[in-house]
């Protein structure tokens, strides 16, 4: 019997296509299939040892390595950016071992893997974006036990999320999460969306392409599929906002984008740009052709 | 008219587990009805049983044999064998007791132990406390102590709580242990108006009354113990 | 705290529920006393052969009883006579190896044990609470009293925040801590301040049943003065019914009804509460009350 498929050159003579063999693939996609199927329940899996440290996307790329095919176009951001030393080292590491092809347009990516950011860019149905999980459980914060965190979810006992919220309003006069703002998907489980900015929240509600998340050294799977219902938690005097920006990108002149804030001189200037590179970059090129 | 109480053959023996189980017999057989308006009054040399009857009557004591049943809301209860709810319900409606000391709670203000057997049936907490003031004036408690916990109050002031306490609210069957002792002549004198009053209001009473005067003053008939034993003395005492 | 405190909690108490047992005070004529009240009520627990044991006589066996609404049930006895064993049972945290627990709930009679643990749960932050010997254990000790006192309505839906922490600070008045403090946490509170956030944490969304640990155990004498007046009034006040562990006879005189007395695992006496610390009948019993100076 043969396990190892017949596979094409890989550049990596030795390794398998996208680095896992295919019995550890199938295992994963069994355990993406279940998270399709319960939107945002976590699925333990049987996480490899990958060539990287946990915290540097682990769980994402064997998420990532699992689904790839051999005419995928596969985009990598850290924080927006493609040019960071994260995203290039694992696009490098999948041009490497399954040899396919990369983009930095969102709109040419058949996978974009991500960490902290959801793309400016609409997704379209049919794009797979697999975000980079540190610490899936929502519930982690107030509760230290596994079994106790997976009865809560079994029964829908979530409470104490917004006593989270609650002491964000006492401590700041407002809910004051930033990142990781836990949502409710589908009527169901509380989900914690990974560490994107609040101002991302809204992306994920009824997004047409399938977000898949993985961590990989608590070892969960999750997903939201193709327009699922995501409502992030909030209280009905301090209902959910979106950041919003005094000053436009420095660089497009993007107002509607999510920015960094750089400090660009020894004075302390700051300025602010586009953390997504793809979206700047692009509106730049059309705003370089219209002028 | 009904009676409200018909004790038929109560007797009270008390085995003291931690004296050798030695037994003492305090009550042989004790058997008599009340009728509303009347004032029973208990008499006996002292360790006769007087204070032991009225503790088994409230419910505070197990009779060991007999039978008491009580008029309560229309219908004869049993107390022999009653349900704790059931002489707890008796307790807020049908019997009071004035004990002979007064229990008293940390921080409980001698306004509110005057006014919880009231509370405790529903009364709006206005009109008890407006009942609980007159009272408490009528018994000559000065205003200074009424939002005071009793604790260290004299021993005749704390009785005189525990009487206006027992009559704030009306009760069918009254028990009053000793309410005169330790009084005064003008306080001794209102709870004496205060009893009439009440049997005046239909109440049944059974008083232990130490002075004579008083005990002639306001009983209806007299049980004494002692020969209530004598003529009963010879059925055998061995039901638990 | 003073009864007058309590009226708001009786207000809404009353929208809640409508109690409607109660008779004028007035007058006692046979045509407007009350029939007798357990004529028509249905009971709130009942309990039949409970038993789980640890090892002989270690445990709780045998044990049945039947709660009415509105009672104070005193759970009696030195430690290690089975007392707590027996409230995680009727409390449903423990599985009895025999018997039975049920619940009514206003409707239907519930196997505490049979009904799974959702339902379970959602009793426990609803109609039920349960007061822990030491405040740490019930709770969050990370978060400012206010969540703690909001935490079980926002688990029951509730989404406004100023509503809750309207609630809060009233909560916080009825059981006498200063309303500045809603934002500390309750590492900063005393333990009689924490026994009695503990409290209004519990009773919050008003419970019909209330299980209390030793709720005064840890605290010292002039502390448990005050929080026994204020459990005094509040089970008065909202008619709670509670299930009491509690190894002072003084506590339980103070505060039950009723009271069972545990010893080795069994129930060797069961009455009202007065009546079995004045004329206790059982040897262990007259053993238990005589040890102790005055109750």
């Amino acid at each position: 019997m043969t396990l190892q498929h017949e596979l094409p050159s890989t550049g990596m003579p030795g390794y398998n296509f996208a680095y896992l063999d295919e019995t550890t693939k199938r295992a994963i996609r069994r355990g993406l299939l279940k998270a399709v199927a319960i939107p945002g329940f976590q699925v333990p899996f049987g996480g490899r040892e990958m060539p990287m440290p946990y915290g540097w996307g682990t769980g994402g790329i064997q998420a990532t390595a699992s689904i790839l095919g051999l005419d995928d176009v596969l985009k990598v951001i850290d924080q927006g950016a493609d040019d960071t030393t994260n995203a290039v080292s694992i696009r490098n590491f999948f041009k490497q071992v399954a040899g396919v092809a990369s983009a930095t347009r969102t709109t040419e990516a058949t996978i974009i893997q991500t960490r902290h950011r959801i793309p400016e860019t609409p997704l379209q149905n049919g794009q797979i974006l697999v975000f980079q999980v540190p610490i899936p459980e929502p519930l982690r914060f107030i509760e230290p036990s596994e079994s106790e965190t997976a009865a809560m979810h079994a029964l829908g006992d979530y409470g104490v999320m917004h006593v989270k919220l609650y002491e964000d309003i006492v401590r700041h006069g407002r809910i004051a999460t930033r990142y990781a703002y836990p949502v409710e998907v589908n009527g169901r489980y509380v989900m914690d969306p990974s560490p994107i900015p609040r101002f991302d929240n809204p992306k994920l509600h009824m997004n047409p392409a399938l977000l898949l998340f993985g961590a990989g050294r608590e070892k969960r799977l999750y997903a939201l599929p193709p327009y699922t219902r995501v409502v992030s938690l909030d209280f009905e005097d301090h209902p959910f906002e979106i950041p919003r920006w005094e000053s436009a990108c420095a660089i497009c002149g993007s107002t509607e984008s999510y920015l960094d804030e750089l400090i660009v001189d020894d004075q302390g200037t700051r300025r602010y740009v586009c953390s997504d590179t793809d979206w700047c970059e692009t509106r730049a090129a059309v705003g370089e052709k219209t002028t | 008219m009904d009676a409200i109480l018909k004790v038929s053959g109560i007797g009270k023996r008390f085995v003291l587990h931690q004296a050798q189980s030695a037994v003492l017999t305090v009550l042989e057989s004790i058997s008599f009805a009340l009728f509303p308006g009347e004032c029973l009054v208990l008499s006996g040399h002292s360790g006769a049983g007087k204070s032991t009857l009225m503790r088994i009557l409230y419910g505070n004591y197990l009779a060991s044999r007999g039978s008491i049943r009580i008029r309560h809301g229309g219908e004869w209860l049993e107390m022999a064998g009653a349900e704790p709810r059931q002489t707890l319900a008796l307790r807020r409606h049908t019997i009071g007791y004035v004990s002979q000391f007064l229990r008293v709670i940390p921080r409980v203000t001698a306004l509110d132990v005057v006014m919880e057997p009231a509370l405790l049936r529903g009364c709006a907490r206005k009109t008890a406390q407006s009942k609980a003031e007159a009272l408490l004036t009528r018994l000559n408690i000065p205003e200074r102590l009424w939002h005071l916990a009793p604790g260290t109050f004299s021993g005749g002031e704390q009785q005189r709580i525990n009487i206006a306490r027992g009559f704030i609210a009306p009760w069918p069957l009254l028990l009053v242990d000793e309410p005169t002792a330790s009084l005064d002549e003008t306080n001794r004198q209102v709870v004496l108006d205060l009893i009439a009053e009440a049997k005046a209001a239909d109440s049944a009473i059974i008083g232990i009354f130490h002075d004579r005067s008083a005990r002639e003053a306001i009983a209806s008939r007299f049980l004494n113990l002692e020969s209530a034993r004598a003529h009963t003395g010879g059925e055998s005492f061995h039901a638990a | 705290m003073s009864a007058l405190s309590c009226d708001t909690l009786l207000e809404s108490r009353a929208r809640r529920r409508a109690d409607a047992d109660e008779d004028s005070p007035e007058n006692f004529s046979e045509a407007t006393t009350p029939r007798p009240a357990w004529a028509a009520e249905s009971p709130l627990l009942q309990a039949e052969h409970v038993t789980r044991l640890f090892g002989p006589e270690q445990g709780c066996q045998d044990v049945s009883f039947t709660l009415y609404p509105g009672e104070v049930l005193g759970l009696a006895g030195e430690s290690g006579s089975g007392k707590s064993t027996l409230l995680a049972a009727l409390s449903g945290r423990l599985l009895p190896e025999a018997g039975h627990v049920r619940y009514h709930d206003g409707k239907d009679w519930l196997d505490v044990h049979a009904v799974g643990e959702s339902r379970r749960r959602t009793l426990l932050r609803t109609e039920w609470g349960f007061v822990e010997q030491n405040p740490r254990d019930g709770l969050r000790m990370s978060v400012s009293a206010g969540a703690n006192i909001g935490e079980r309505l926002m688990a029951q839906g509730a989404r406004h925040y100023g509503k809750l922490r309207q609630a809060a600070l009233d909560w916080l008045r009825h059981v006498e801590i200063e309303p500045a403090r809603i934002d500390d946490t309750p590492g900063s509170f005393s333990g009689g301040m924490r026994q009695r956030l503990q409290i209004a944490r519990n009773l919050v969304s008003f419970p019909r049943l209330v299980f209390m640990d030793e709720p005064t155990g840890g605290l010292d004498v002039s502390v448990q003065a005050r929080i026994l007046d204020l459990l005094r009034n509040l089970v008065r006040e909202l008619k709670l019914s509670v299930v009491l562990v509690t190894h002072d006879l003084a506590v339980a005189r103070l505060l039950a009804d009723r009271l069972m007395v545990m010893r080795r695992s069994r129930i060797v006496e069961a009455g009202l509460t007065d009546q079995i610390l004045d004329d206790p009948q059982h040897p262990y019993t007259q053993l238990l009350v005589s040890s102790i100076l005055k109750v």
